[in-house]
């Protein structure tokens, strides 16, 4: 009966798509969409673990006697609509970025981050001499 | 894959089939939200966004191994550790034997309503709820930090010219938009109050609502939109559903009870339930609706911002 921990490994192998998309690419955009998969791989670890055999959808009526877990359903609801509100945020900080450095790519923003903190020192040093 | 357009669409359509599969795994609620939130209002964010930032991603030179490398040994740890989780569907699982009885067998004679999912939401975990709220007004509000531009009546002519130029051309989307706009925005009131019979309440209302006025701006343009709803009347209803939510819990307290216990809000509890739930669905309907128009206004003026500037840089580089 191993097969029964099937969703298990889904929500994993997801979750490190996710994550390895994250991790290794540079582009911004691309990273909130890896966010974005690993966010509902959460999601559906929660709601296969409520799931319950021959049971049905928790809403009370006639002639049905087992209801999945309605506990779950209830924290991945709020958790979804909070999930956009935060990758609204997420892409308006996106839209700053590329307002203030003209570019999205990890690498570009660190390599302008670095040349402006060279000249900051040169000028520094320039002052002390002086 | 290079193209990003590319990328937001297939998210879209996976965000899609992941709702399928929340309906094959008996949590219509969540599907109903999933469908609504990730397949329509995340994926219109981004290409919202992807307009602004562009359109492809630049090649790396460097490559990926280690990365790829964290991820297996991260992945086979945790595939490790399924394997002391219960098997999938079985009922006497630990996460089926604490709370969800309760919720199950009691919530009838307790709230009285028939979905036990708008029963717990709204009641039993209502502070955890409002905790959730809040949290969705905080982020709209940091987006409105973020973004929100200032804007001069001469402006607002401007764009409007151009508007109407461009729309033009979307003759029958523009018409059968509007003949659709009415039913969304009912079918989103229904879906408010019949919560708590069937799937549906608050949350998945207010991203419906949304949904609907972000058609009517996308199609008709932000000024127009604008025109129909006030800016600074959405801020004030998106703070007004939180104040809702919160004097709920206020009152009820001034009553004699717990915060959010509506047992006192009638003279009967089931009937104070009823009244509390309706409340504070209503609370949340507003803030949730009102925050996602307030981000969509606040992406697509910032956006029209860019435009402008481009345009008056265009007409300066021509002159010179």
């Amino acid at each position: 009966m191993i097969i029964g921990l099937f969703n298990d490994w889904v929500v994993v192998v997801l979750m490190m798509i996710g994550l390895y998309i994250v991790i290794a690419h540079g582009n911004l955009i691309k990273k909130i969409v890896g966010l974005a998969i690993f966010q509902t791989s959460v999601f559906i670890l929660y709601i296969s673990m409520a799931n319950v055999e021959g049971g049905s959808a928790p809403i009370l009526a006639e002639g049905i006697k087992q209801f999945s877990n309605p506990l779950p359903h209830v924290l991945i609801l709020t958790a979804i609509v909070v999930g956009v509100a935060t990758t609204a945020l997420g892409l308006a900080l996106v839209v700053r970025i590329k307002e203030a450095y003209g570019s999205i790519e990890e690498e570009d923003i660190q390599h302008l981050d670095n040349k402006t903190q060279d000249e900051t020192e040169i000028q520094a040093t320039e002052g002390d001499q002086s | 894959m290079k193209d990003l357009f590319a990328v937001v669409m297939l998210l879209g359509i996976y965000s899609l089939l992941s709702a399928s599969f929340f309906v094959a795994m008996d949590a219509v609620d969540v599907a109903f939200t999933e469908a609504a939130v990730g397949a329509g209002i995340s994926t219109l964010l981004m290409l919202v966004v992807i307009t602004m930032t562009g359109r492809s991603e630049k090649t790396t030179r460097h490559k990926p191994w280690l990365a790829l490398l964290v991820v297996v040994f991260t992945g086979g740890v945790l595939i490790y550790g399924t394997f002391d989780m219960p098997y999938f569907g079985i009922a006497d699982a630990p996460i089926h034997s604490h709370v969800a009885p309760r919720y199950i067998n009691e919530s009838m004679k307790e709230i009285g309503i028939p979905n036990i999912v708008t029963s717990v939401l709204a009641s039993y975990r209502a502070f955890d709820t409002f905790g959730e709220v809040v949290v969705i007004f905080t982020a709209g509000i940091g987006v409105m930090a973020l973004l929100s531009v200032g804007r001069r009546p001469e402006e607002d002519e401007k764009t409007t010219a151009i508007n109407d130029s461009m729309h033009e051309e979307y003759l029958v989307i523009r018409i059968v938009t509007k003949m659709l706009i009415p039913f969304i925005l009912l079918y989103a009131l229904y879906v408010q109050f019949h919560g708590d019979f069937g799937p549906g309440g608050g949350f998945q209302a207010g991203v419906i609502f949304a949904a609907a006025i972000i058609l009517y701006t996308m199609l008709f343009g932000l000024t127009t939109a604008r025109k129909v709803i006030n800016q600074s009347f959405i801020q004030f209803i998106a703070a007004a559903g939180v104040l809702l939510y919160g004097c709920v819990g206020i009152v009820s307290m001034l009553n004699g009870a717990n915060f959010f216990d509506y047992n006192v809000l009638a003279s009967d509890p089931v009937a104070g339930q009823h009244l509390g739930i309706l409340l504070i669905e209503w609370g949340v309907g507003c803030t949730v609706a009102s925050v996602m128009i307030m981000i969509f206004f606040n992406f697509a003026g910032r956006r029209e911002m860019q435009q402008n500037n481009e345009k008056v840089n265009n007409i300066e580089g021509d002159s010179l």
